[in-house]
């Protein structure tokens, strides 16, 4: 008798290299499935068991996952985008000219970062406004919300930070813009400002510092509050259900199902 | 059990200490952290305020009088300063925008200083006409050299209608 897929891969999961890197063992029970989920420290922030209306599109439309996938991809791209730009005056115009045109992949590579970003900016925008109307922002997952505030702002910061790295006209007259709204804060505008460009102009301090905030700060800050994020998810008892929707398994759902 | 609470409790307030020792320790030790605290916040505001900066020095070198036009306005672009030459003499006008930033450009056909950013527009003489921008464009204190030339002080600014008389 043939085996089935299902077989060999039960074979795998009983070798001692897998069983010495996944501890759960295996089986399918409800317990095995859960310690794989628990015991796995990427899987372990999420909630061993989901109601599985919350799988469903409607639910979420998939909007802080598809949001994460964007900011994935623009981590892979960027790292590779480090490869070949200079954070330096002479050269980081053409080096961005250099990935549009001489790189293999530049292009394809570059469209990939700034699309993404647009995209990130918009599901972060359209995560927030169904989080809102379906009121998951309430009691017990207000703090949750709190977090959310803060990744929307990390995510317009890092646009804006982006947005002066190709070293172009549009770029200059940006930063220039809005390094001069954070002059206008009260009292310490000037200072705040100073501090940001590490100098009076945008020059080459500027583009050195903003280059730090894109490429390092910022991105790290954003993954820590991105688990923090995950994390309150299980914490704050899993996907919102509104009360219409059965909070478990009712036997009208499970005969539907089976159908 | 409950003796031994007990003298701990008698150690934390020792019969005419004021201070016992636990107490004592932990006024030293959130102190010192407090202290370190304060440091490394000043210590970190200094690294970020750089000391010596490479840019471009206030003073601008404007050229000889004579190679500006009677009622004349010239941008320097590289300087970000307006030379205008009028009938009652010379005068230097900043053209950054005082909204938030953006190089403003001569219009010779309207006769006005317009804003490509946000829409500002301003006189000759700097005045704001409309716009955005809160203030007027800034008199510069100009003078003439040694040489002749016309130089300009892009961090002095003056009363207007003071006019350099050539």
């Amino acid at each position: 008798m043939a085996k089935t897929f299902d077989q060999y891969f039960d074979e795998v999961r009983d070798t001692r290299v897998w069983r010495s890197i996944f501890r759960s063992g295996t089986g399918s029970s409800t317990l095995k499935r859960s310690l794989a989920i628990q015991q796995n420290v990427f899987l372990h922030l999420f909630s061993t068991k989901v109601r599985r209306r919350m799988l469903s599109f409607s639910a979420t439309w998939y909007l802080g996952t598809l949001t994460f996938g964007t900011f994935v991809i623009l981590v892979t791209t960027g790292i590779l985008l480090m490869l070949y730009y200079h954070p330096s005056v002479p050269q980081a115009y053409a080096d961005t000219k250099d990935l549009q045109f001489v790189v293999s992949s530049g292009l394809f590579l570059r469209n990939l970062h700034r699309w993404s970003a647009h995209a990130m900016v918009f599901l972060v925008f359209a995560h927030m406004f169904k989080v809102f109307y379906r009121g998951a922002y309430r009691p017990p997952r207000e703090f949750n919300w709190v977090i959310g505030i803060v990744l929307l702002l990390i995510t317009l910061l890092l646009s804006y930070t982006g947005y002066l790295l190709p070293w172009d006209q549009l770029a200059y007259w940006a930063i220039t813009v809005g390094s001069n709204i954070a002059s206008a804060v009260p009292v310490f505008g000037d200072k705040i400002h100073f501090l940001l460009l590490g100098g009076n102009l945008v020059n080459a301090n500027a583009l050195l510092r903003f280059y730090v905030l894109h490429c390092m700060i910022l991105p790290l800050t954003a993954i820590f509050f991105i688990a923090i994020h995950f994390w309150r998810i299980r914490k704050d008892g899993g996907l919102y259900a509104q009360p219409s929707e059965p909070s478990t398994l009712t036997r009208a759902v499970l005969a539907k199902e089976g159908q | 059990m409950p003796d031994e609470k007990l003298k701990k409790h008698e150690i934390q307030s020792e019969p005419g200490g004021t201070f016992s020792r636990r107490q004592f320790f932990m006024t030293v030790g959130m102190g010192s952290l407090s202290t370190a605290a304060a440091g490394t916040a000043v210590f970190a505001y200094q690294f970020l305020s750089p000391n010596v900066l490479y840019e471009p020095s206030p003073v601008v070198n404007a050229g000889k009088p004579e190679s500006y036009a009677m009622d004349s306005v010239t941008l320097d672009v590289n300087s970000g300063i307006y030379l205008i030459r009028a009938k009652e003499g010379f005068f230097a006008l900043g053209a950054v925008c005082t909204h938030l930033g953006c190089l403003t450009a001569w219009k010779p056909e309207s006769g006005i200083i317009a804003c490509p950013c946000h829409g500002s527009k301003f006189k000759r003489d700097g005045e704001k006409i409309e716009g955005p921008a809160p203030k007027p464009l800034p008199w510069l204190r100009t003078w003439l050299s040694d040489d002749g030339d016309l130089l300009v002080d892009r961090s002095t600014t003056i009363r207007p209608m003071e006019f350099l008389r050539v």
